[in-house]
């Protein structure tokens, strides 16, 4: 029997996407013969606008690549700046910025295993993830006033300091978190279904995923151990007893799988930052204007999609010269093309949802 | 007290239409008419039940509120879901093959009303008591498969075309379990008038004395009403809305109401077939038939919405697969056992 | 914060294979654009460097140069390193493409094409536009763009 493949335009404009992400199937029958992603349709020159800002006014920017984990956003960029100034931060402010980085990795890896959940059929587990991030945004609200965009990082510092009322209503909360991610493990994890669906499907080798940059969760659940907070502790994740989730298949369920066990991780790691957390400044040393000497800087820390870079050249004048973004979902993204060959076209919705991209953050 | 009203209803009227001199014949004609618009309105009241009980169960299964604004306990949410669907602009793609695709929301509705007429939805209350009502059901039910694909196939887009080719190879694959699970319970009862299956339950019902014939026939059941794991048709997440994608406004919610009646259908069928139909267990008859009848369709159709907002849905050949090799297999073996018991009872003498 | 930047030593063990390489006080490493093949699978493959991973990629445009800045790291010993390649041609900038060391290239390097118009010499296709329109005219991110209209036009 003679058969022609045909083309199917999944997005920009599609459920499944994640945002406005378009990427073009040549299928035969339902069989991908050809994939060939087509990203930057919500590409706002982020790089580019912060040419004509200031330092500080960079910050907000950084909020609106990957929204779903806005802090961790905060956090690369200006982290970046102060290895350029050479600035020491005050050890309060590394612990806050521990506590509200951990708790918008949690709110992010809610989302994503809610979205895979979602994507895979199972919208139950949704609305479930979504109720219980409720939560945790209303911890970063009490600190930063925002429930998404935070913008709450400063160089040399944070905007503001703890409030009273935020330890026992975190305290409160990490005791929760085991009961929600049991659940989640009852509701989707445990699913005949939903492991049908995600096993063995969408199979990224240790190899491949090296050679592709892949980072975070994407590159763990093929068993790579990279997770920077380990193999090089930034700021004070020295300090702190916890473990790296890592998969053994590399398939969809595994990258899944590990984004629950890493959420389990991230109470650890609060609790003992809560623990430890000493008294002090919440701001470095910093002049009025930011002036950093001529020079560049690149510094990375571990986003919820993968490792999150940003890199700084300064020309010595208040505004930055170059600003460059390694954004992990972009790069992860960089080998769905090859990934999506020869599975079924409900297996490429399940392989875009393990991969957790924002497409804020891709398209940059 | 309630047992015979709408009977009793039936009988006054042909009382007072014969003594005011109507002839027999029109008599008769008149009665199937209002028998028949009276099954319309009962699914047209059941949908809009339907409609917002799916939006509670699912709004109490995912933890949120669901409708609860519109009236007391938003139970006039329905309605102004309807009103809000027929003032939308009936938007017809340049596209599209125009007479088939305004076709296919009209026919929809055409086979699940037809089965109607059939279901005996309580005592002597089926409109027409047909003695082949079972193949006659099935019959009819595989036409809508038609319809889907039609709908598919003129809305000259990609993902309606995926959607209605998932479609035909979903129902009519599993049309054979839902048949075959069935023939069980025939060969036992010998014969297909659904009010005779039902007086055959007398003493116990078919789901205990074929337990494996009723999960088939649930499973299949729910891959024939395509929903969820089995919403491969829809399939919201891959393929949009499947051959649903270029319908707006009321043609598209014809088909979403069509897909409720099939549900009633599925789950009526399964009371009538599995659950003892109208019979009240436990000699509980001071309920009247029809109500017990509503109850354990209810019952059914509520286990059907929690299937569909706690699992996810299977992919394509996933489908395929546990069709042929799971539940055919099973249902074949069904039937022969149920002939090998039926042999070996009658042999030893404990059922004739 | 850590630092795991790469060792003096392996740095300068390095610099004796590849003659035209200099070393930054930071052990930023800058190649010329002909070496950089050579030396990138060279620091790869070897498993005393064993940089197996290729973070960052991207370029920044400066008055007299364009400069390609890799940054690189090694999964196996945790250490990390930057690359630079200088074009001092800003006319028609070009680079080898490093596709066919590392496949995780081939996205940044597209990018790094679009927003800054360096040609990727043996790229697999030319690189095409990724994040911009395919008709899109020049490249934003170089000093000298003007968009009509913009704020200084």
């Amino acid at each position: 029997m003679k058969t022609e493949t045909y083309t199917l335009n999944l997005g920009p404009q599609h459920p499944s996407t994640h945002g406005v992400f378009r990427i073009i199937l040549e299928l035969d029958g339902e069989t991908v013969v050809k994939a060939t992603p087509v990203p930057g349709y919500l590409h706002r020159g982020i790089e580019k606008l912060a040419e004509a800002r200031t330092y500080t006014q960079v910050i907000p920017y950084t909020d609106r690549m990957d929204y779903m984990a806005a802090m961790l956003m905060n956090w690369g960029y200006v982290a970046a700046v102060e290895k350029l100034m050479g600035i020491e931060v005050p050890e309060r402010v590394e612990y806050i910025r521990v506590i509200v980085g951990e708790l918008s990795r949690i709110a992010s890896h809610q989302i994503a295993i809610g979205a895979m959940g979602g994507d895979i059929g199972a919208l139950t587990a949704f609305t479930y993830t979504f109720r219980d991030r409720e939560y945790v945004i209303d911890l970063l609200e009490m600190v930063s006033g925002s429930r998404m965009t935070f913008s709450y990082f400063r160089i040399g510092g944070v905007a503001a300091d703890l409030p009273d009322e935020f330890f026992p209503a975190t305290r409160k909360l990490l005791n929760e978190i085991p009961a929600m991610c049991d659940e989640y493990d009852d509701l989707v994890t445990g699913n005949e279904i939903f492991q049908a669906r995600t096993k063995q499907v969408g199979i990224i080798t240790p190899e491949m995923g090296i050679n592709y940059s892949l980072s975070g969760p994407t590159l763990r659940g093929s068993g790579v151990n990279y997770d920077l907070r380990k193999a090089r502790p930034y700021s004070i994740y020295d300090r702190f007893d916890f473990e790296v989730p890592l998969g053994t298949n590399g398939d969809c369920f595994d990258r899944f799988r590990i984004r629950i066990d890493e959420i389990r991780q991230s109470k650890r790691i609060i609790e003992q930052a809560l623990d430890q957390i000493p008294e002090g400044p919440i701001m470095a040393k910093v002049p009025k204007v930011i002036k950093p000497p001529a020079g560049d800087a690149y510094a990375e820390i571990e986003s919820s999609k993968g490792v999150y870079g940003a890199y700084v050249v300064s020309d010595g004048s208040p505004k930055p010269y170059r600003v460059h973004f390694r954004r992990p979902s972009f790069i992860n993204l960089g080998y769905l093309g090859e990934l999506c060959e020869g599975w079924k076209l409900a297996d490429v919705i399940a392989i875009l949802a393990s991969i957790d991209i924002v497409l804020g953050e891709v398209d940059c | 007290m309630g047992e015979n009203i709408f009977v009793g209803i039936a009988t006054w009227l042909r009382d007072v239409m014969s003594s005011a001199g109507v002839p027999d014949l029109w008599n008769d004609t008149i009665l199937m008419l209002v028998k028949l618009v009276t099954v319309l309105v009962f699914v047209m009241l059941n949908f809009m039940v339907l409609n917002y009980m799916e939006r509670r169960i699912a709004g109490f299964i995912q933890s949120r509120r669901g409708p609860n604004r519109v009236g007391p306990h938003g139970l006039l949410q329905p309605l102004a879901d309807i009103g809000k669907m027929l003032g939308k602009e009936l938007y017809i793609p340049k596209s599209v093959d125009k007479i088939v695709f305004l076709l296919m929301p009209t026919l929809i509705f055409v086979p699940p009303f037809l089965i109607f007429a059939v279901l005996p939805l309580g005592k002597n209350m089926a409109a027409i008591d047909m003695n082949i009502g079972v193949f006659y059901m099935f019959a009819i039910a595989s036409l809508s498969t038609i319809i889907l694909w039609g709908a598919g196939w003129s809305s000259n887009n990609k993902y309606s075309l995926i959607g209605s080719m998932r479609a035909v190879a979903q129902m009519v694959s599993y049309e054979l379990p839902l048949i075959l699970s069935l023939l069980g319970v025939i060969m036992i009862t010998g014969t297909l008038n659904m009010s005779s299956i039902v007086e055959a339950q007398n003493n116990i019902w078919f789901v205990f004395t074929q337990p494996i014939a009723f999960l088939i026939y649930f499973i299949a059941g729910i891959a024939e009403t395509n929903r969820t794991p089995f919403c491969l048709v829809e399939g919201e997440s891959e393929i949009i809305a499947g051959p649903y994608t270029e319908y707006s406004g009321m043609t598209y919610a014809m088909f979403p109401l069509a897909e409720f009646v099939s549900m009633i259908i599925i789950s009526a069928m399964s009371t009538i077939v599995f659950l003892g139909g109208w019979l009240a267990p436990f000699g509980w008859t001071f309920i009247p038939s029809w109500l017990w009848f509503f109850l354990k369709m209810y019952v059914m159709i509520f286990i059907f919405m929690w299937v569909r907002w706690t699992y996810p849905r299977i992919r394509v050949d996933q489908l395929m697969g546990f069709n042929w090799k799971v539940l055919v297999p099973l249902a074949l073996a069904n039937i022969f056992i149920t002939g090998v018991g039926m042999y070996v009872f009658r042999a030893i003498g404990w059922w004739s | 914060m850590a630092d795991c930047n790469i060792t003096s030593e392996l740095v300068e063990a390095v610099k004796a294979r590849f003659s035209g390489i200099e070393i930054q006080e930071n052990n930023d490493v800058t190649v010329p654009a002909g070496d950089l093949i050579p030396f990138m699978t060279e620091i790869k493959e070897n498993p005393d460097y064993a940089m197996d991973y290729l973070t960052n990629l991207t370029a920044a445009d400066y008055e007299d140069r364009l400069e390609m800045v890799y940054n690189l790291a090694s999964i196996t010993h945790g250490y990390t390193l930057t690359v630079k390649v200088k074009l001092e041609d800003k006319e028609n900038p070009q680079v080898p493409s490093l596709c066919p060391v590392w496949g995780g290239a081939n996205w940044q390097e597209r990018e790094t094409y679009d927003l800054m118009g360096i040609v990727f010499t043996g790229y697999p296709g030319h690189p095409t536009r990724i994040l911009l329109d395919d008709n899109y005219k020049g490249y934003p991110l170089r000093k000298d763009y003007q968009w009509e209209g913009g704020r200084e036009a």
